[in-house]
């Protein structure tokens, strides 16, 4: 029996130290150190999740679920273990309720076939958000036209806030599904989830949440927001890309129908008739790609270790150091400006297309995104073709930011 | 720019802040409109064809600088060329953008549009510098409106994404 010791403080966070984790944050890109801000597109692999995936390819590498043979048996354990990991990750109530996909596109798509085509029919409703992600509206678009089922979008205002009252008021007997985003890609903003879940929830409406831009930055847990499914990608959360997740209560993972058919997703097969898998397996036909599962499972160790509380604290402080200095620059207008955002800094640079700004920043080493990221309703909301986006990740740095700052003051001179 | 092959030359700055026939022409033979939806570039382009010889052009839009700067200079390189001569420098402007067209080895008549050989390297920037020439190529066929995403068009470039 050892006494709780209080005085002992988790250790500070020393971006220095994590940055050495991420070989590629060592490359020069034409002469310049790299700074890599897109991180929303997608973030930067670690040593020890690059480790895992030759340590799994060297020493354990068979397929899953079939035979009997000591690696198979070895890789369908550490293929579980990364579901239990994922499981944990976002405070599931059980590892079954995690299926892994190859990431939240395809998530979405899971739950359009499983669920949509089975339970949306004619007449009936969808709500989705001006702030979704194109992955996010055209599964919903294609169920839509399928079924004769309507969309109905909650709006944002002009900082880029969901519109929680006219979400609310968008309700009605019709309504038979809710697919929102927890964090926009184009603006960072915060949606204010946990209560839109709240109030379809108290109307029987099943909600599921877009968490590919959550996921990397903010501590999720699926029990405290109650959603019946929340998706992620494996890509954007230092883990490889081809993987993700989609969590789904059990309840509800039990009424869907499959997504696709084939192996590992039966019990038995006759010409006559098949009987499914019982869940996840059910959703997982085909070999999945195992070595990406287990570097996942990996990745997301990474993250627990440093603490996703911690990465969110750094994190916020890169943006509110960025915020506050765009702000200072004459010309440069941020795009979306909720009060709760997360790392996600959209600009427009007066006089200069997104573009250019892009190009030229790429000549100091500095990786931004430009363009209309994948989601044309929030550019048109605010009436731009695009806009450039710099994303962060907590190994980015307060330097890197001024880095930055340099860069658009350059571009400004070059083109403005 | 430290780097010399780095594609924000002087002549493309200076045509992007003062681009050439710029506006708009009273009854245009032709005319076409350009447009890469990936990025929200939009050219409007009108010519007046005389004897199958282009008298006069003028170009408006919004697009980023690669892109205003290219229809800056074709407008300037294709005033007073037959219609046979500007087809034929849309084909070789497109093959020097899209790297099919090895400038050093094979005659051809680009001239001082040559400064645009770097896009080659940046194939997302590819399209920007060939849309106005793909919207010539529409107007001279008669096209009214042409897109960097439409598959069937002649000038389709195939590379890059925004």
């Amino acid at each position: 029996m050892s006494a709780v010791r209080t005085d002992v403080k988790a250790p500070a966070f020393d971006v220095e130290r994590i940055r050495g984790d991420f070989p590629i944050l060592k490359l020069e890109i034409g002469g310049k150190p790299l700074v890599y801000l897109d991180n929303a597109a997608s973030s930067q692999m670690p040593q020890p999740v690059i480790d895992r995936l030759v340590r799994y390819q060297t020493t354990q590498h068979a397929n899953i679920h079939r035979a009997v043979h000591t690696l198979s048996e070895v890789a369908t354990a550490e293929y579980e273990e990364a579901r239990r990991k994922l499981a944990r990750f976002i405070n599931a109530r059980e590892e079954r309720e995690v299926i892994f996909t190859s990431g939240t596109t395809d998530s979405i798509n899971l739950v359009m076939h499983g669920f949509g085509r089975k339970f949306i029919g004619a007449g009936d409703e969808i709500i989705l958000s001006t702030l979704e992600h194109h992955s996010n509206i055209v599964p919903w678009q294609m169920l839509a036209e399928e079924k004769g089922a309507k969309i109905r979008v909650a709006p944002i205002d002009d900082a880029g806030e969901l519109q929680s009252g006219e979400y609310e008021a968008l309700f009605n007997p019709r309504t038979k599904f809710v697919a929102v985003t927890h964090v926009s890609n184009a603006l960072g903003t915060i949606t204010p989830v946990r209560q839109m879940i709240a109030h379809a929830r108290a109307r029987g409406v099943p909600v599921m949440v877009d968490g590919a831009q959550a996921a990397p930055h903010l501590t999720v847990d699926v029990q405290d927001l109650d959603c019946d499914f929340y998706a992620f990608s494996g890509h954007k959360l230092c883990g490889p890309t081809g993987i993700g997740i989609l969590y789904g209560k059990a309840a509800t993972l039990e009424r869907m129908q499959p997504f696709k058919g084939g192996g590992d997703m039966i019990l038995s097969v006759t010409f006559e008739k098949t009987t499914y898998n019982t869940i996840p397996h059910k959703f997982e036909a085909g070999t999945p790609p195992i070595a990406a599962a287990i570097g996942l499972g990996a990745a997301v160790d990474y993250l627990s270790a440093i603490g996703m509380d911690a990465i969110a604290a750094h994190e916020r402080h890169l943006l509110e150091y960025a915020t506050a200095a765009f702000s200072r620059m004459a010309g440069v207008r941020i795009v979306g400006t909720a009060a709760n955002k997360a790392a996600v800094l959209s600009f427009v640079v007066a006089g200069v297309h997104p573009h250019d700004v892009g190009t030229l920043l790429n000549q100091y080493g500095v990786a931004v995104r430009t363009g209309h990221h994948c989601a044309q309703p929030v550019m048109q909301r605010f009436g731009l073709p695009a806009t450039s986006r710099a994303s962060f990740a907590f190994y980015n740095t307060i330097a890197e930011i001024d880095a930055l700052v340099d860069g658009i003051r350059n571009v400004q001179k070059i083109l403005a | 720019m430290a780097d010399p092959k780095a594609l924000y030359q002087e002549v493309i700055l200076d045509h992007n802040r003062k681009p050439r026939n710029f506006g708009r022409l009273e009854q245009p033979s032709h005319e076409a409109q350009g447009h890469n939806p990936l990025c929200g570039d939009h050219l409007s382009l009108a010519l007046n064809l005389e004897n199958e010889s282009i008298a006069a052009i003028a170009f408006k839009g919004e697009s980023c600088a690669i892109c205003k700067a290219s229809a800056s200079m074709m407008t300037v390189a294709v005033k007073g060329k037959s219609r046979k001569e500007a087809e034929q420098l849309i084909e070789e402007f497109r093959g020097m953008a899209t790297g099919e067209l090895d400038c050093g080895k094979v005659p051809h008549h680009l001239g001082r549009l040559l400064v645009f050989s770097g896009v080659r390297d940046l194939p997302t920037r590819v399209k920007c510098a060939i849309l106005p020439w793909h919207t010539l190529h529409a107007a001279l066929h008669s096209v009214a409106s042409t897109s960097t995403e439409s598959g069937d068009d002649p000038m389709h470039a195939p590379i890059g994404n925004a």
